[in-house]
């Protein structure tokens, strides 16, 4: 163990012999999205560094501290990156708090998620022990796949000290239309063109203009855009990074977050909606009625997330009873003195 | 009690087998219930025919509340209830348990729904892999995990085992793939994991009971995602004079950015065997052959075949071939798709191994392979997924003669070791089941392998599904004797040794 690893389990030791709790804390770019921020901010920032990174292999090990950029800013040298395209809400987010979210960006809905990418863990569990699971290996199914579970989970059952991502080279070449439709017809023309065989890596639906980037090589971009019609988009670089780190002023105020099938109409709820990932991904910007919310989200076949501003001391999502009861389970063979982050996610979890 | 004891303790079932027969009675049809040897006899192993067990009973219910009433009867009852599909899986994780019920999922098999909109399709567990793709086939669409066994695996089956294929560097594993399950507990509750979004808040439940080979729960309902059919495919042949250059060639066509929809190798025995089967036209004078297909739209696969050609050519292939049309691509796959058949037909039994390596450490490890040759004294050929690392050593043997039984149970031993030794894992695709267990006394520490028990302690608290598959209770890792040892330190310094 090195020096800093050994430090936080003593602290965590500590805190399950004393009945105290901690909260890892990375970059802090997501402090805004919690139920109750409780417990003492372990600070895992000083832990950092890429432990490996073979570019012929398709992963990379990093230290959870190690900032998003600096990963990105290797990948890039190798001619990679993180096709989760997860948000860099601030310079200082981690890859710790980006599994720890596992909120993922643009290319999400083609490529695959953060929690899609995570090949393997090193964490210390609410009893300090020092654990790995799965690895620097695309395929493996040896034990539970505890790597996963701890994507998303935002420091509520352990600590995440290492984290292998599986990563994709960059696209050859990429291209953005831009089509002038309301948000039906948008929702209606994102899903039919999944269904064909098109080189699609990203889709954005504001201000009644709906986004579509191509990413290939050359002639593949170039026979998709004929095919598809619409203008080419000027600065859409900036376009992408402003919808991935949600530096767009939709972003600000109430949001909820909806993960729903991507065919649901427009939703029937007050408020501005961007939509991403085909229209299974629906950023709302409204005041409106949580119990709506969440049943609009449930009738279509997914899940509401409070993600920013309003009340959220009441769960940032609606468990059904059973679910609940399951989760706290799982938390607790993880966590079993609930040392980590209580009552983030949810006033039980 | 201490709670590595509380995981090592089994729960004796409160009833006899005639009790048993009498409670399942009154929730299934009377031909939904097999309790005779000569019935149960199909069901007493899975694909890995090495292990066998006849069950207590064989339950084949028709329906999800026929499931939860059979999970409701076996909690009550304390006794172990072993889920099973199709029955291909390779590691033994539907063996039956002597003192259980085999819950078989075969009648659960109807096509519930395919959304081609919203590219998804809704299936009861029982229904074939490459059923899903058919029905979706008219619409264009299709399920891209493809093991090989996809024409009789189920789909609750590749669910439970994770299962992969040889498309699964681009187009990813079960996981990858799957966005919903309907789940039954041992309490014979029903909860809905996952949605038809994309992601969910909370734990990912999906992830975790995904590959988790019938300990957690059983699944009745999975909607899995349907892709867009690329509209060409092309694959390239190349042959290589050493096993190293064919490795160099694999790291450098990924290098190059490129993500190829398969690439394969094969070692010479393998090319060999598969030659004399069905004449696929393989190089025979090459110690490595590789084949790597191309998909997408037609543009896409121009460029994409044309660099990985260069790629070949300059990694140091004697002779390179490109499908012409689509009867050319299959019969080039066609050996690779054939090599465990063709195996078995030159030999009366052998293994299948399962490993997975860092793709770098591949000339190392094939050259430790040929030396465990020389050991055991048994050949062994070489098939591999070899864009993502999973390695699949065919160990030849007689299973009519014991002693070699023995030796090719340890060469597979040894195999998985060396994967380990180098950073991989005992099982890449297949699972544990009961053919790996041991090994995983090896890949994980004490405390690794009481955590999986927490967690399995937290769906199943009585350890009822699946009892001795996939994870080892320490007493078990205790016996077996070889232990996890990790910077010189033995991870099981307390317990006693046999």
């Amino acid at each position: 163990m090195t020096d800093l690893v050994s430090e936080f389990s003593q602290r965590v030791q500590a805190a399950a012999k004393q009945g105290s709790a901690l909260r890892p804390r990375g970059g802090g770019s997501k402090d805004f999205h919690a139920c109750k921020l409780g417990g003492e901010p372990l600070d895992v920032s000083g832990y950092q560094g890429i432990v490996n990174y073979d570019p012929t292999e398709l992963i990379i090990t990093a230290k959870a501290g190690t900032p998003i950029c600096d990963i990105e800013a290797t990948l890039a040298e190798g001619g990679q990156m993180l096709a989760c395209e997860p948000p860099r809400l601030s310079a200082g987010s981690t890859l710790g708090g980006c599994v720890a979210a596992g909120w993922s960006g643009p290319r999400r809905a083609y490529a695959g998620s953060v929690r899609d990418f995570v090949l393997g863990t090193r964490i210390l569990n609410g009893r300090g022990e020092d654990l790995r699971f799965g690895g620097e290996v695309m395929k493996n199914v040896a034990g539970f796949d505890l790597s996963r579970l701890m994507t998303g989970s935002f420091g509520t059952l352990g600590l995440i000290l290492e984290v292998s991502l599986k990563v994709l080279p960059r696209p050859l070449q990429e291209l953005t239309l831009r089509f002038d439709l309301d948000e039906a017809h948008a929702i209606a023309a994102m899903n039919a063109w999944a269904a064909q065989p098109l080189p699609l890596s990203g889709t954005a639906w504001f201000d009644n203009k709906l986004y579509v980037r191509l990413s290939g090589p050359e002639p593949a971009v170039r026979a998709a855009k004929e095919k598809m019609g619409g203008e080419p988009q000027s600065d859409a670089q900036a376009l992408w990074t402003s919808v991935r780190d949600q530096t767009l002023p939709h972003f600000s105020g109430t949001l909820w977050r909806l993960s729903i099938k991507s065919t649901t109409p427009a939703l029937n709820l007050p408020g501005k909606s961007l939509l991403e990932w085909n229209g299974a991904l629906r950023w709302l910007n409204s005041a409106a009625d949580a119990t709506a919310v969440h049943a609009a989200a449930r009738k279509a076949g997914g899940h509401a997330l409070r993600y920013r501003g309003g009340d959220l001391s009441q769960g940032l999502f609606q468990p059904d009873p059973a679910m609940l009861k399951l989760q706290q389970r799982i938390m607790a063979a993880l966590d079993p003195d609930n040392v980590f982050s209580p009552a983030r996610l949810h006033p039980s979890l | 009690m201490g709670k590595q004891e509380r995981f090592d303790q089994l729960v004796q079932p409160l009833v006899d087998k005639h009790e048993l027969i009498r409670r399942l009675s009154a929730v299934l049809k009377p031909d939904c219930l097999l309790y005779d040897a000569e019935d149960m006899r199909p069901y007493e192993c899975d694909g890995l025919s090495a292990y066998t067990q006849l069950p207590m009973v064989v339950a084949l219910p028709e329906n999800e509340a026929q499931v939860q009433a059979v999970m409701r009867v076996c909690h009550a009852a304390r006794v172990p209830v072993v889920a099973r599909g199709a029955g291909t899986g390779l590691s033994g994780g539907a063996m039956p348990h002597a003192q259980g019920v085999t819950l078989g999922l075969s009648k659960l098999k109807k096509i519930l729904e395919i959304d081609p909109v919203a590219r998804m399709a809704r299936v009861q567990p029982g229904v074939r892999n490459l059923a899903i793709s058919d029905a979706a086939a008219p619409y264009g669409l299709y399920y891209a995990p493809d093991p090989s066994s996809q024409i009789a695996c189920s789909i609750g089956g590749n669910v439970a085992e994770n299962s992969g294929g040889v498309h699964c560097l681009k187009y990813g594993l079960t996981v990858h793939n799957v966005q919903k399950v309907r789940f039954v507990t041992i309490e014979g509750e029903l909860l809905e994991l996952g949605g038809d979004g994309l992601d969910n808040p909370g734990y990912d439940l999906l992830a975790l009971i995904t590959g988790s080979e019938g300990l957690l729960g059983v699944t009745t309902e999975i909607t899995v995602k349907l892709l867009p059919t690329p509209v060409k495919a092309q694959v390239v042949l190349a042959a290589f004079s050493s096993l190293v250059d064919a490795g160099n060639a694999v790291a450098n066509i990924i290098g190059a950015g490129i993500i190829p929809a398969g690439l394969e190798m094969m070692d010479k025995p393998a090319v060999h065997a598969v030659e004399q089967f069905v004449h696929a036209g393989y190089p025979l004078d090459a110690e490595a052959i590789l084949l790597c297909e191309s998909d997408g739209t037609p543009e896409e696969v121009e460029n994409e075949i044309a660099r990985v050609s260069e790629i070949m050519r300059t990694s140091g292939a004697f002779e390179i071939r490109t499908s012409r049309d689509d009867a050319e691509r299959l019969k080039f796959w066609s050996g690779r798709k054939s090599a465990f058949p063709a195996v078995g037909r030159i030999v009366p039994d052998y293994f299948c191994m399962d490993g997975t390596i860092p793709k770098r450490r591949l000339a190392e490890v094939l050259d430790g392979i040929s030396k465990l040759q020389d050991t055991h004294q048994l050949r062994c050929a070489n098939v591999f997924h070899a864009g993502d690392g999973n390695l699949h050593p065919l160990i030849m043997f007689d299973a009519n003669d014991d002693a070699q039984l023995q030796r090719a149970k340890q060469f597979g031993s040894d195999i998985l070791r060396l994967c380990i030794e180098v950073g991989g894992t005992v099982t890449g695709e297949h699972g544990v089941g009961i053919e790996k267990i041991n090994e995983m006394c090896i890949q994980f520490g004490q405390a690794e392998l009481l955590q999986f028990h927490a967690i399995k302690h937290a769906f199943d608290a009585f350890a009822l599904l699946n009892p001795g598959k996939a994870v080892p209770t320490l007493r078990r890792c205790a016996e077996f004797g070889a232990m996890h040892v990790h910077r010189g330190q033995t991870k099981f310094p307390e317990l006693p040794r046999f």
